[in-house]
């Protein structure tokens, strides 16, 4: 044990050193590009040439970075491809965990929601922290004393077989394949945005640095990464919000000002409504444009569905495959749990500044652009207004002061003073464009767009490794491997037809409207069929591991050039299709993990049903709403949502059920159709169709298990032992 | 089957559990459903409205805190009933 201590407590020592050196270097890299924009500036060179090189330094240097480490830390041993060997010490696999939890979403889209929900945006705050308490106390370290792989490896050792591993398989693919697109197609907006591509092309640059890191090493080099990309992010979203607040405050701590910040917005708010400049939203009138004052609560959300969230998100966390099994890689369940303390500790660092970056820009654009002439405007707002119209003034896309100024003077009686309803702004921006707002050097964007790239691949990393351990691990090796070899080859050519079969389906169905041509669809064809025929004049000289290693990077190829395509045909709000994923794991997994370690009278039956059932309502709901709006209302008793300040219907159902209305009998709905995620049950948004999904689970899985036979007392063993920190994990127990 | 002492050892681990979901679930739900009669007052020196502070600072505070207690307090548990790993 001493040895084994030693030799512990060396590799912590090297690793303090490695990153220790890596944030130095980043620092340096920092200093030296900001070096470079002075000194370019001093020379005369021209601005935008000089932004776009800053913007490539950035982006590449990282990417390189990301690309040596995995690379550096490829590996051909089993559990190191899934498990990092177990002994990823509890700190850095929570600086881990807090890359892989953080996503596009958090680090570009948070801040821009408390930006435009004020108090009612702080409910994705508290769901995306508090799970963490949930994941410790309920499941985490339980799951790391069984041993497991994937989560369907639980499920299907606790539930007596493959059918629970298959369930466990579909809720995983379906709630991160989800996820993992809104995370690509986030790569590709920055990329866009910082390195003026086109965003198809951009999603794929970003998928090259994803595969890059998670193919050769799996969760070895995924967490080494996830460290790196973690100190890149952190330092990005701190570097701007730090100096605002020094500059506006004297004092460079955000979470500590900010305050100051939201009495000045508030008072300003007053000012405003009361120069005329804004309307108030009240219970009488709260059309869109009107003001929504930034501390009341529940002005976006009514009380029902802000505390859905909360629910959703938190027990969410707590149901995610890719968040849970980065606790299979510490060293002992003690550390499973110290570790998750300090996951939270490195997520709070970032989710505890973002009402700060919504109150110093909210405050700014409130005083410097609202009740301002439209001549005294500051150029960043023309800068993104460019953009697809990402800020638009009076209706009409900020591209440039003339094109402001007639938008305007097309308005009846305006005067040129910016009111309240005439200034839009895309949620996204907030978060990039506060170095422009504060006036700080171009370098500082550089960083942020760095930082947003860096927590939308370490979460694509994450998600992808899911996806395709599962289906490499579970699938293939746990399922296919072991049938005999004529029913083995019938499965995989079964698999591959309806593979085959779905891709020809979507290249000659679906690629043509989104402008991908027929000598593409070969190109894509031949890639496809590429890994295969590399790997089959090989297969047969293979041992086992080789060919389980190989099947899975295969696979993580594959999930990863599908979701690719998905985000490159530009799917809509990011937002709700991550909202999606937490709710449907929840319905998922929750009530089935949970139980299984908490309720040793919990049958296979039981659980089969309660996934079934609970995970069912929960996608129904949700496929319902957003894509069958029509059949919810006439055959499932469904209503229109009601909007939370009025209480009135958000939408005329009547006029839209009405036989020559041109949404009834759009199947299925589009998005830019009203009915679309605007029906439901008790007023609850389908995001929070989990709140559906995990009572009745848990319910069913109480009621079933009770009906049939208890568990052998052999598996009541095994549960006693995941109880128990001491001894060998279950699962090598049960192998040996 | 279990001994006595493994079934203490679950007995407190189950009342650990319990407890810290109370206290996250009134950290959650509970607290914010008073955040009008809180923006009443005031946090001295910082000037949030204190229903928004626990929103958006408090409550996660208190997750941190709870989960190194946490983690601290069950580790002794396993400890005292000779269940916890080797160092």
């Amino acid at each position: 044990m001493a040895t084994a201590q030693a030799a512990s407590a060396a590799f912590y020592r090297q690793l303090g050193r490695m990153y220790g050196m890596y944030t130095g270097g980043f620092l340096a890299f920092i200093i030296f590009v900001a070096a470079l924009e002075w000194g370019g500036l001093q020379f005369g060179i021209e601005r935008a040439g000089l932004n776009r090189i800053i913007g490539y330094c950035f982006v590449f240097f990282t990417l390189a970075v990301y690309a040596v480490i995995g690379v550096a830390t490829r590996t051909a041993q089993v559990s190191e491809y899934y498990v990092a060997g177990r002994r990823v010490p509890a700190f850095y696999n929570g600086m881990a965990t807090g890359a892989d939890w953080m996503s596009a979403a958090s680090f570009v889209g948070m801040a821009g929601s408390l930006f435009l929900q004020g108090y009612d945006g702080i409910a994705w705050v508290l769901g995306w922290t508090g799970g963490f308490v949930l994941v410790s106390i309920l499941v985490g370290p339980y799951l790391r004393k069984f041993g497991a792989y994937t989560v369907p490896d639980f499920l299907a050792f606790r539930y007596g077989g493959n059918f629970a591993r298959f369930l466990g398989v579909i809720v995983l693919v379906c709630c991160s394949f989800t996820y993992v697109t809104a995370q690509i197609y986030g790569t590709g907006l920055i990329a866009q945005r910082f390195l003026d591509m086109d965003l198809g092309l951009a999603v794929f640059v970003g998928l090259v640095g994803i595969l890059l890191c998670a193919m050769l090493g799996g969760m070895r080099a995924v967490t080494w990464t996830q460290i790196a990309q973690y100190i890149v992010l952190i330092v990005a979203y701190l570097t701007p919000i730090i100096y605002l607040s020094y500059k506006r405050y004297g004092l460079p701590i955000p979470e500590l000002t900010y305050g100051q910040a939201i009495q000045e917005i508030a008072a300003r708010e007053q000012q405003l409504v009361r120069e005329g400049l804004a309307v108030l939203c009240t219970p009488e009138n709260c059309a869109a444009g009107t003001l929504k004052t930034h501390i009341q609560p529940f002005t976006t959300w009514t009380p029902l569905n802000f505390f859905g969230i909360i629910m959703c998100m938190m027990v969410g966390t707590a149901s995610l495959p890719h968040i849970l099994m980065r606790y299979f890689t510490t060293p002992s369940v003690r550390e499973a749990r110290v570790s998750v303390g300090w996951s939270l500790f490195f997520i709070f660092l970032l989710y505890f500044s973002a009402p700060a970056y919504a109150a110093f820009s909210k405050l700014e654009v409130y005083t410097n652009i609202i009740g301002n002439h439209i001549n005294t405007l500051q150029p960043w707002v023309f800068t993104w207004g460019v953009h697809d119209g990402l800020i638009s003034i009076c209706g009409k896309a900020a591209s440039s002061l003339q094109a402001v100024r007639d938008a305007c003077a097309a308005i009846p009686g305006h005067t040129g003073i910016i009111r309240f309803q005439d200034f839009a702004i895309n949620t996204d921006v907030i978060v990039l464009s506060t170095p422009e707002i504060a006036g700080l050097p171009y370098v500082i964007s550089g960083l942020v767009a760095a930082g947003g790239l860096a927590a939308a691949l370490s979460t694509a990393d994450g998600l992808l490794l899911a996806i395709a351990n599962a289906l490499s691990h579970d699938i293939y090796y746990k399922m296919i491997q072991p049938l005999r070899p004529v029913g083995r080859y019938t499965v995989v050519v079964v698999i591959l037809a309806v593979i085959v079969g779905s891709v020809v389906w979507f290249l000659r169905g679906v690629a043509g409207p989104y402008g991908i041509g027929v000598e593409l669809r070969w190109v894509i064809l031949g890639l496809g069929a590429l890994p295969p025929l590399v790997v089959l004049p090989f297969w047969f000289g293979m041992n086992d591991v080789t060919k389980r290693l190989t099947v899975a990077r295969v696979l993580l190829l594959y999930v990863a050039a599908c979701s690719a395509a998905l985000a490159s045909t530009r799917p809509s709000d990011i937002l709700a299709m991550v909202g999606w994923a937490f709710s449907l794991a929840m319905a998922g997994n929750f009530p089935a993990i949970t139980m299984g370690i908490w309720w040793k009278r919990t049958t296979t039956t039981g659980a089969i049903c309660g996934i079934i059932a609970g995970w069912g309502i929960c996608l129904f709901y949700l496929v319902t709403t957003r894509y069958f709006p029509q059949f919810g209302v006439t055959w499932a008793g469904m209503t229109s949502l009601l909007n939370p300040e009025t209480g009135r219907p958000l939408i005329d159902l009547t006029a839209m059920m009405a036989p020559n209305s041109k949404w009834v009998d759009q199947w299925p709905a589009l998005a830019s159709n009203p009915m679309a995620n605007r029906v439901g049950w008790f007023d609850l948004n389908n995001i929070n169709c989990g709140l559906l999904g995990m009572p009745l689970g848990f319910l069913v899985i109480y009621v079933v298990s009770l009906m049939t036979k208890p568990p052998s007392s052999e598996m009541m063993a095994y549960i006693d032992e995941i109880r128990k920190p001491r001894g060998r994990t279950v699962l090598e127990e049960k192998t040996t | 089957m279990l001994s006595d002492n493994e079934k203490t050892h679950w007995k407190r681990t189950t009342r650990l559990m319990l407890t810290h979901l109370a206290v996250w679930f009134f950290f959650s739900f509970v607290i914010h459903m008073f955040v009008n009669t809180l923006n009443q007052f005031t946090v001295p020196l910082l000037k949030f409205p204190l229903g928004f502070y626990m929103a958006a600072q408090g409550s996660l505070i208190v997750f941190v805190v709870m989960l190194f207690v946490f983690a601290w307090q069950q580790d002794r548990i396993d400890r005292q009933h000779g269940v916890a790993e080797d160092d």
